[in-house]
């Protein structure tokens, strides 16, 4: 029988139960091997439920460095009956398949092509606790001592982590190594050691650290200056509110007065998130709120405001399935034209699209600024697969010497010396009018803020010369937004080629190595990673330089290349669409298919003209 | 300019106040409302009691949703910021700039159809929360904006200028303030300046979330027989509890009452009201009694008005949040950021 041979380059699945503890026990099998000096990149996929519902948790191990997620399973710990079937036909032939042997399975429940290796985890469980909770608990440390056998994960380096975890806490440090050696020493003894698949110390990880995008972001709000936070509670970006509130209370509390350097108010839907936000942002607080697609819907009136009004304002959209509740614990970036055009009338905004933990720091630091420089919402758009997964990424940087760019806001001084100030007034031909804050001049520089129309002095008019002098401002500011915002990522081909490909966001790691492996099989291609909306020039220029252009993305719609076909002009018939769109994150796998594909059959059929470019994703 | 030019050189016969400016100064736009719109006098009595008040202009904060009440924030102190914002989302915004600059002082003006209709959610959550402000609803029982369609405040039975008899039960803003925490509940009429005027300046000096429900008569949707918010109306079934006589700092205090007639109430900011009751053991500091009182005469039909609640002690949102005494707009960078060093930490812990 085949059997799948590799070091420091496979993925294994464990399947669980929803409640049951293991997500931390799993989270240390990651870690135990980056500590190896091998990058992972582990993927929680959970269902909408607080216990008992079927969970997973895929850790793939790649020397290389990919981060993406390859598809396919070479090993399956399968601790779920409820999915047995399923977990155990995704296996790959040859690959293996670890289970709880305790109660007998008959010989239909398992494959011919797959290696078995059965552990009776709860008889080892129950012979050892009696509590019902620590059998339950211990139960995925023992199969985590086990695998480390089985796959060569050093047990001295999981010793380790424990004793970072439970430091001071000697009774729990005990007996997890107790848990840890029981499995380890089962292993040794019946089970044959090692597996085809293993991991070598390597020095793969060097200084990257490895963090969640939700964390990440939080913290670019504490490094950006963020005082003020609103939100309402939503899956998948809850925690970026409650790592802010973390980091707050690690950063932020005066040590002399004890007092708190920010405000955080759990609101009480999203509308109110985002008053709050345009309150504080209106005041010259920097604020933000954390939500996804069904919380942006509830901001939109709002949103309209503080483009009209010009209020600085961010929101962070931890993207997830939609429509409505749609798929709540599953990835997409299906948000792009919902925010891009958020509200009602004619309204444009910033969208930033980090593409891992490290710009998610970088992005919300930036998006804070940018706010205040443009006086306008920003947008930072993230998804569940980077916002809650942790993925190794570089480490964070804070150039010290970086002021916070406050914007264009008059100051007492200004007002005194008799500074002209019309509020909606393009005095820098930039589009990007002054501002003042309350309170800061007894007579001077105080104006009425609205929705409504107004001339740029803010006097109430609905006159059409004021209106249109109005918007046609705010246009302007937009283009200068373009330059403003963090510019895309080239990646030249190492070939002159004629096809080009867009992407963004969490569709990086995978791009990255679908990049190499169509390289290696001779098709060539230029790639821009967009960063932010506006499109910088350079965008149109990519578009103008290739014949044909992939826009890779994570909805059903094409949404980015809707975007782009609607503010650059370009002829739709030479941006071709790569879509996947189930809820699972995009592999390098499916878009190497799609455009492999592609090429394969514009080569055969390239004397007639190809009707319909369009790839879809065939399995959702 | 955007603000309102004044001229500078005012009438000599114009007194200033302690902060030296004239009533005049606290004016702001001429109102476009409807002659005898009951918004306007209220306009009229924030001017009045912030002059009274030595408050200086600018450090007022005027936020506001929309409709015809909403507008009337354009209408007086042209020297501080004020913003029209949406449609019954005027409390989340108000926390927001509460919470960026405690320093200012924070007044909501809001109609009953942008309070008691569409933004109920966002007016009991304010006072939930305990925002310190001064909210005032002006209610005149419509949409007086959308041209006189029954706000959720009209009451059950009242008849509408078309003819139209309301079925539904009124909310009762006063009855949810005093419910969900406000500690400052007062209701009071536009067409009564004497009794308007201290409340407002009770709201001012109170210290945390002070609410006043003004009946405010809409004349051109909702001033006719068989309105129970019209100017006949009100006045018919107006019931006082009490009377703010005076507000002052404790040592100046002078005047003598029986005893029994009066209750002092210190407030935050180290002024008293005195309070001369109006209605037989009527006690302004039992939040319980008030809403029992409100509700046993609401019920016979009367409009029952005056200071109903007073917490001497209250606290704002700020102190439940232990927010630093600098305003949280005035934190720089080396305030906020913690720095390079503690990111290197951050990231090997990363590792
Ligand atoms: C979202 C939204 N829906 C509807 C409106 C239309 N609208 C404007 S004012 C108003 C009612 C205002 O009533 P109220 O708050 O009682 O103010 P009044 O004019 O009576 O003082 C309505 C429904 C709006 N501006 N926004
Ligand atoms: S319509 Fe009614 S509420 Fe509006 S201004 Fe006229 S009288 Fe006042
Ligand atoms: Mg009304």
């Amino acid at each position: 029988m085949k059997r799948i041979e590799a070091v420091n380059d496979f993925v294994i699945k464990f399947a669980n139960v929803n409640g049951s503890g293991s997500t931390s026990a799993n989270e240390l099998f990651a870690k135990a091997i980056l500590r190896m000096g091998v990058p992972v990149s582990p993927r929680n996929i959970f269902p909408s439920n607080i216990q008992g519902l079927p969970t997973w948790y895929e850790v793939r191990v790649s020397e290389k460095g990919y981060q993406g997620r390859r598809g396919g399973v070479d090993m399956m710990v399968a601790m779920n009956p409820q999915t047995w079937d399923a977990d155990v036909a995704e296996l790959e032939p040859g690959g293996y398949l670890f289970y709880d042997s305790t109660r007998p399975l008959p010989p239909s429940k398992f494959r011919a092509d797959i290696h078995v290796i059965g552990m009776p985890l709860t008889d080892i469980c129950n012979a050892i606790y009696s509590d019902p909770r620590q059998r339950q608990l211990f139960k995925n440390i023992i199969y985590v001592g086990a695998l480390s056998v089985l796959l060569g994960v050093d047990g001295e380096v999981i010793e380790a982590l424990f004793a970072e975890q439970y430091k001071g806490k000697e009774k729990l440090l005990d007996s997890n190594v107790r848990a840890l050696h029981l499995g380890r020493d089962f292993a040794k003894e019946h089970l044959d050691a090692p597996l085809g698949i293993r991991v070598r110390r390597a020095d793969a990880v060097g200084e990257q650290i490895f963090v969640d995008g939700n964390s990440a972001a939080a913290l670019g709000c504490i490094y950006g200056g963020a005082t003020v936070a609103a939100w309402y509670p939503i899956t998948p970006s809850s925690s970026v509110a409650e790592a802010f509130q973390k980091y707050c209370a690690r950063y932020r509390v005066d040590p002399a007065t004890g007092q708190n350097k920010f405000a955080i108010v759990q609101a009480e839907d999203e509308i109110a998130s985002i008053g709050i936000v345009v309150g504080a942002g209106w005041n010259g607080a920097r604020a933000f709120t954390a939500t996804s697609g069904p919380g942006v819907s509830l901001m939109t009136e709002f949103i309209g405001l503080a483009y009209f009004a010009e209020i600085p304002v961010t929101i962070i959209n931890v993207q997830r399935g939609g429509p409505s509740t749609g798929m709540p614990t599953r990835t997409q970036q299906a948000d792009i034209l919902s925010c891009a055009y958020a509200s009602h009338g004619d309204t444009k905004h910033v969208l930033l699209f980090p593409e891992d933990p490290h710009e998610c720091f970088e992005h919300a630091a930036a998006a804070l600024d940018l706010a205040d420089r443009l006086q306008t919402p920003v947008f930072l758009m993230t998804d569940l697969d980077i916002g809650m997964n942790q993925r190794l990424c570089q480490p964070f940087e804070w150039d010290e010497a970086r002021e916070y760019d406050r914007g264009k806001v008059m100051t007492a001084e200004d007002l005194e010396a008799g500074k002209d100030f019309g509020r909606y007034k393009d005095v820098d031909g930039d589009g990007i009018p002054w501002r003042t804050l309350p309170g800061t001049h007894p007579t001077r520089g105080s104006y009425f803020t609205r929705g409504t129309t107004r001339d740029a002095y803010a006097r109430y008019s609905e006159r059409g010369p004021d209106y249109v002098y109005n918007v046609q401002r705010l246009l302007k500011k937009f283009e200068t937004a373009a330059g403003l915002v963090p510019q895309p990522v080239l990646r030249d081909a190492t070939r002159k080629t004629r096809l080009g490909v867009i992407y963004f966001g969490s569709t990086s790691p995978a791009m990255h190595e679908a990049l190499d492996v169509l390289t290696d099989a001779g098709i060539h291609l230029d790639a821009l990673r967009l960063r932010a909306f506006p499109f910088p020039q350079v965008v149109a220029q990519f578009l103008t330089d290739h014949d044909e252009v992939f826009v890779v993305e994570q909805n059903r719609d094409a949404q980015m290349r809707s975007l782009l076909v609607n503010e650059l002009d370009v002829d739709p018939a030479r941006l071709v669409r790569v879509l996947h769109f189930d809820g699972t994150p995009i592999t390098a796998r499916f878009i190497t298919q799609a455009i492999t594909q592609h090429v394969h059959a514009e080569a055969v059929t390239s004397q007639r003209k190809v009707k319909d470019h369009n790839l879809r994703e065939c399995t959702a | 300019m955007t603000y309102l030019a004044k001229p500078r050189l005012h009438h000599p016969s114009l007194t200033t106040n302690k902060v030296g400016y004239t009533r005049r100064d606290y004016e702001g736009k001429i109102s476009t409302l409807c002659a005898g719109c009951g918004h306007d006098s209220i306009s009229a009595a924030i001017i009045q009691a912030c002059w009274e008040l030595d408050i200086e202009p600018h450090r007022v904060a005027k936020l506001s949703g929309i409709g015809c009440s909403s507008k009337t924030p354009d209408y007086f102190l042209g020297a501080s910021h004020g913003f029209n914002t949406v449609h019954g989302r005027m409390p989340s915004v108000l926390t927001g700039a509460n919470l960026a600059n405690r320093d200012l002082l924070y007044l909501g003006v809001s109609g009953d159809g942008d309070s008691a209709s569409i933004g109920l959610g966002q007016f009991a959550h304010v006072m939930r929360r305990g925002v310190c402000m001064v909210y005032i609803v002006e209610n005149n029982g419509v949409y007086g904006l959308t041209k006189g369609q029954f706000s959720a405040t009209a009451d059950r039975g009242s008849k509408s200028k078309k003819g139209v008899i309301n079925s539904d039960s009124p909310v009762d803003l006063i009855g949810m303030a005093l419910q969900l925490g406000a500690t400052y509940v007062a209701r009071s009429f536009s067409g009564d300046k004497a009794q308007l005027v201290p409340l407002i300046k009770g709201a001012i000096s109170h210290g945390g979330a002070a609410f006043i429900d003004v009946i405010s008569p809409c004349v051109a949707f909702n001033n006719h027989a068989g309105s129970t918010k019209s100017y006949d109306y009100v006045r018919e079934h107006n019931e006082a509890v009490n009377r703010i006589d005076f507000i002052t700092p404790r040592s100046e205090i002078t005047t003598d009452y029986a005893p029994g007639e009066v209750v002092e109430v210190l407030q935050h900011d180290g002024l008293t009201l005195r309070l001369r009751k109006l209605h037989d053991g009527y006690d302004p500091t039992d939040r319980l009694a008030a809403m029992n009182h409100v509700q046993t005469h609401q019920a016979r039909g009367e409009v029952v008005t005056g200071l109903l609640y007073v917490d001497p002690d209250a606290s704002d949102l700020h102190e439940a949040l232990n927010t630093s005494a600098t305003p949280l707009n005035a934190l720089g960078r080396q305030e906020l950021c913690p720095g390079a060093q503690a990111l290197a930490k951050l990231n090997a812990a990363l590792r």
